[in-house]
């Protein structure tokens, strides 16, 4: 654990970009926290007489067509992000890496799973979830985990071409010569050799969770319309896109930026990895 | 050619240190093959690493030294300063070629790789391709085997590839670290011999690191020799063999076996080697010394010089004043 | 004495196939390989880079497959066994590997990758037995108790060598495969750690398949050799007479070639000894007969079996 803390913590100490990446996501992680403290507004609090305001002092990102205070509603919305971000991420995780690593030290197992995931992975991205989200049905944990299927295929696919290597390594060979059984491989030589990689696709899977999250709920088939997400705001601000800019602008900014400072962590992470890895990702 | 002068690496924080390599000074010349003799963990390839601006971050860093390559430091410049000054000139050999070589290119595109890059730094083309240097190590098949990744080819192999790639460089200087351990003798003598062709032909110079005495007796020019960090004697290779000055010198020649008698027991130097930081005041050979006497254990020794070149770290150099 | 052999090594083939631009190629690694091992008793292995050797040692211990031959060992078929068995025979016979670096996981510490065999094993008692164990096997190869706590990394090459080695012989096993064990040590040291095996096999009764291209070190650690050409034996023979009297043209080759410790032998540029034999189209008749100085008509037609020429020595070739 020790070891994993510095192989995050280091790629940024010199890398002013990548820290600020870093810095944002921090910010985002405490505001969702704090939420309640930070807001002034309840974010869903109409207020008949003050709609549609541009910012000003008392509403510093302006309200919306119900008169409520978009600042507010983009702080809380972060709790959602954070949510979606942490449940695709866990849930590609605990999925995907299990899958990966069984199917490369078992081949038999690996043929079929792999051939699976082929096919879940012919389709785009986003259709695939729409899908699932037609069958399983609209709300937030329904979006968690129709996304976390498409980034469990991703995830299942890095581990599974990272075991085979490993696989192949001379230390798990002789670790096998020794007459190792693959819990024990597993536990102490592939899964530590793993840490640093899928933290790389951790930070990618949380910033791609965000923007499929915004499309299902641009689409109205992600949280439910009464939660503040910032996808939600989109979609309900888009008919006033000429009268009313500002309802787009900053949950769209907090989109942007979240995703835009995890893609630049991941980066980092990467650059900071073993070249064996860094090959690898790239394909 | 190659000057270092005073190179030190330590461990450690830059206020609390402890140096694994110690002073280290020496050069080769033009055409000139040194060969780097010594204890296994004393500092050979940690030297050569530093030399070529290896040492990775958060490990062992220079902590004093130059290394000038025609009057260029080589140390303390970047990458980029480097190939800008025209000195891109220095490869080097790795000791485990497994972990050197890049598992998920072929070895083709690894030699293919080195030919650009020489290209780049010297703006000149080379007429000979990754199959052409296959050939030079005398690898098999290898119009075939440049389609092979690493693991599929034996352990000599492996090695053959990687001074396949470090001649693909053209270098100046070769820094080569037990080039040749996993190869049989008469490959060996196939490698070495086309190593010398080098020097000789294009001037090429070599700093060759290994344990085989035999080797170092065929090839090398000059030898240096190392105990705990320090160069502790450097002599044309002659005199090594023949008047070994340092007592470690000596007792290291002493327990080559001898191939026509067998021994139930192998002569060994007894004791175990000083650990990096252990010994501080006088002769870190000092403890397993057969000579020492106790000024050896307190002042910082100087260099005796001898005949010719020679040099070695000891009060009592023998043959001289014994 | 004849003694029941510990481990018999019975017409061992191992091939490997590859891609090589494209086309599927066949390497015959190992052809038609035998010998027997005794208790105490050391082979050395000895010839050309890429003939094999290693391949025999990753057969014996079930990390390649081959294709035909069996491997007894005390009495049982290793390729048939399995499940607890297997396992058990896993703690008998050892490798160490020929490049100890890519041996060694990087993100665990040498203490760890020492005691792994005893951890699968469930061998030691207690924590501090387990310590105790380690500190003791890192102090018989020459290294301070506290590299124990470092990783990989932190070593020189000699050091990851002698842990390879520290790691192979923990458990206390019957047979040790050393592939090219101490070629990264410098004289002293290596005579430390050979004087080491020499008394395991004294006290312990190990025996050894010492993989070796350093003709000295054989000479002094085995009782009988066995020289390797393009996958097969072509002599066997007591390390002794192997060493003075060479009889197959390849060992001669070998013995004469060994560089000698005297700087007034100097290395002649532009050696040429023959082009090096093909791994993918094994000529019909004797694999050495390209480069070979007694070669005649019957060589290039008739592969040479091993034959007996004198007790306990059998070399295969045509012209001697
Ligand atoms: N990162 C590190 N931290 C601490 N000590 C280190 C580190 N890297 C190397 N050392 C120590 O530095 C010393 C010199 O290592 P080096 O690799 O230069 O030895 P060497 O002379 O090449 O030996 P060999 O012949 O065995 O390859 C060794 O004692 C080694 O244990
Ligand atoms: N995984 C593999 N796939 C394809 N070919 C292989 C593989 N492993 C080894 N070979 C080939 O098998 C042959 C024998 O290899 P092996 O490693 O047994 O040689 P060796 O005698 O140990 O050589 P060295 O002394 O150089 O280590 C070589 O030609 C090598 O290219
Ligand atoms: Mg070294
Ligand atoms: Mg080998």
């Amino acid at each position: 654990m020790i070891a994993a803390t510095r192989t995050f913590l280091v790629p940024f100490m010199r890398r002013p970009v990548a820290a600020a990446g870093l810095g944002i996501l921090v910010l985002m992680i405490v505001t969702a926290i704090l939420a309640p403290v930070l807001a002034p507004y309840d974010p869903s609090k109409i207020d008949p007489i003050s709609r549609l305001l541009p910012p000003n002092a008392a509403h510093w990102f302006g309200t919306d067509q119900f008169g409520r205070d978009i600042l507010s509603r983009v702080i809380y919305g972060a709790r959602l992000a954070l949510l979606i971000g942490v449940g695709v991420v866990s849930f590609a995780l605990i999925t995907g890496v299990p899958a990966g690593v069984l199917s490369a030290l078992f081949p038999r197992f690996g043929r079929v799973m792999m051939r699976l995931i082929d096919v879940l992975m012919s389709f785009p991205a986003l259709l695939l979830a729409l899908g699932l989200i037609v069958i399983l049905g609209r709300g937030v944990s329904n979006a968690i985990l129709a996304i976390g299927v498409v980034y469990l295929t991703t995830t299942s696919r890095i581990t599974y071409g990272l075991t085979l290597r490993l696989r192949t390594e001379t230390y798990v060979e002789a670790a096998n010569s020794m007459g190792a059984g693959a819990f024990w491989t597993i536990r102490k030589h592939v899964l530590p050799n793993l840490v640093s990689p899928l933290l790389v696709q951790a930070s990618f899977v949380f910033a791609f969770a965000q923007l499929s999250a915004a499309s299902l709920d641009f689409l109205g088939l992600g949280a439910p319309p009464e939660i503040p997400s910032w996808g939600n705001m989109l979609a309900e601000g888009r008919i006033f896109i000429t009268r009313a800019p500002w309802l787009l602008f900053f949950p769209g900014f907090a989109i942007a930026i979240t995703a835009f400072s995890l893609n630049l962590v991941g980066d980092a992470l990467r650059d900071r990895l073993d070249p064996r890895f860094r090959d690898m990702l790239r394909k | 050619m190659l000057r270092v002068s005073d190179l030190s690496i330590s461990i450690g924080s830059p206020d609390n240190y402890i140096d694994i390599v110690s002073s280290v000074s020496f050069e080769i010349g033009r055409g000139e093959i040194l060969g780097l003799v010594g204890e296994s963990g004393c500092g050979k390839s940690m030297t050569s690493l530093a030399v070529m601006g290896l040492l990775a971050k958060g490990g062992p860093w220079v902590r004093t030294g130059r290394a000038e390559l025609s009057g260029f430091d080589v140390i303390h410049a970047e990458p980029y300063e480097r190939v800008e000054a025209g000195h891109g000139g220095i490869a080097m050999i790795f000791q485990e070629p497994m972990s050197s070589l890049n598992p998920v290119m072929t070895i083709g595109e690894q030699i293919e790789e080195a030919i650009n890059v020489h290209q780049r730094v010297t703006g000149s083309r080379q007429n000979l391709t990754a199959r052409d240097y296959l050939e030079m190590v005398r690898i098999a098949d290898a119009a075939m085997q440049i389609n092979a990744y690493p693991h599929q080819l034996s352990g000599g192999m492996r090695q053959r590839v990687m001074i396949a790639i470090a001649l693909a460089c053209q270098p100046q200087v070769l820094i080569a670290d037990e080039p040749t351990t996993a190869l049989d003798v008469t490959v060996q003598a196939q490698i070495l011999s086309l190593l010398r062709e080098l020097c000789d032909t294009l001037g090429l110079s070599i700093l060759f690191i290994t344990h085989d005495l035999g080797v170092v007796a065929q090839l090398v020019d000059r030898v240096a020799v190392m105990y705990a960090g320090r160069v502790v004697e450097t002599a044309a290779v002659d005199r090594v063999f023949d008047a070994a000055a340092h007592p470690y010198t000596a007792a290291l020649m002493s327990c080559l076996p001898d191939p026509a008698h067998r021994v139930r027991r192998l002569v060994t130097i007894p004791g175990q080697a000083a650990k990096p930081g252990q010994i501080t005041k006088g002769c870190a050979f000092a403890p397993r010394c057969a000579y020492a006497v106790d000024i050896c254990r307190e002042d910082p020794l100087p260099y005796a010089m001898l005949a010719d070149n020679h040099r070695a770290l000891c009060l009592f150099p023998r043959g001289v004043v014994r | 004495m004849i003694e029941q052999p510990l481990l018999d090594v019975r017409g061992l083939s191992t091939d490997y196939t590859a891609k090589r631009g494209g086309k599927t190629v066949r390497v015959q690694a190992v052809k038609d390989v035998s010998f027997t091992l005794a208790k105490r008793e050391v082979l050395g292995i000895v010839g050309e880079s890429g003939c094999g050797k290693t391949s025999v040692g990753r057969s014996i211990i079930r990390l390649a497959k081959p294709h035909r031959g069996e491997v007894i060992f005390s009495g049982k078929d290793i390729f048939t066994t399995g499940g607890d068995a297997l396992k058990q025979l896993r703690l008998k016979i050892r490798m160490v590997f020929q490049d100890p670096f890519a041996s060694l996981n990087p993100r665990r510490s040498i203490g760890d990758s020492i005691a792994e065999t005893g951890d699968i094993h469930g061998l030691f008692a207690s924590k501090a037995e387990r310590h105790r164990q380690v500190q003791q096997a890192l102090s018989n190869v020459g290294l301070d108790g506290s590299f124990a706590a470092r990783y990989p990394h932190e070593l020189s090459g000699g050091q990851r060598q002698r842990v390879g080695i520290a790691r192979a012989i923990l458990p206390a096993p019957d047979v040790v495969i050393a592939d090219e064990a101490v070629s990264a040590l410098d004289v002293s040291v290596q005579a430390q750690v050979l004087n080491l095996l020499a008394d395991l096999r004294e006290s312990m009764g190990l025996s050894m398949i010492f993989i070796s291209h350093d003709l000295g070190v054989v000479g002094q650690i085995s009782d009988r050799v066995a020289v390797m050409y393009m996958g097969r034996i072509v002599e066997t023979a007591p390390t002794a007479s192997i060493i003075e009297q060479p009889i197959h043209p390849y060992t001669r080759t070998l013995m004469a070639a060994r560089p000698k410790p005297d700087p007034r032998i100097r290395i002649k540029a532009g050696i040429e000894i023959g082009e090096p034999p093909s791994q993918f189209e094994r000529p019909a008749g004797c694999p050495y007969a390209k480069r070979c100085p007694l070669v005649t008509t019957i060589c290039t037609t008739d592969d040479p079996a091993l034959r007996t020429i004198a007790p306990g020595r059998l070399v295969a070739c045509h012209n001697v």
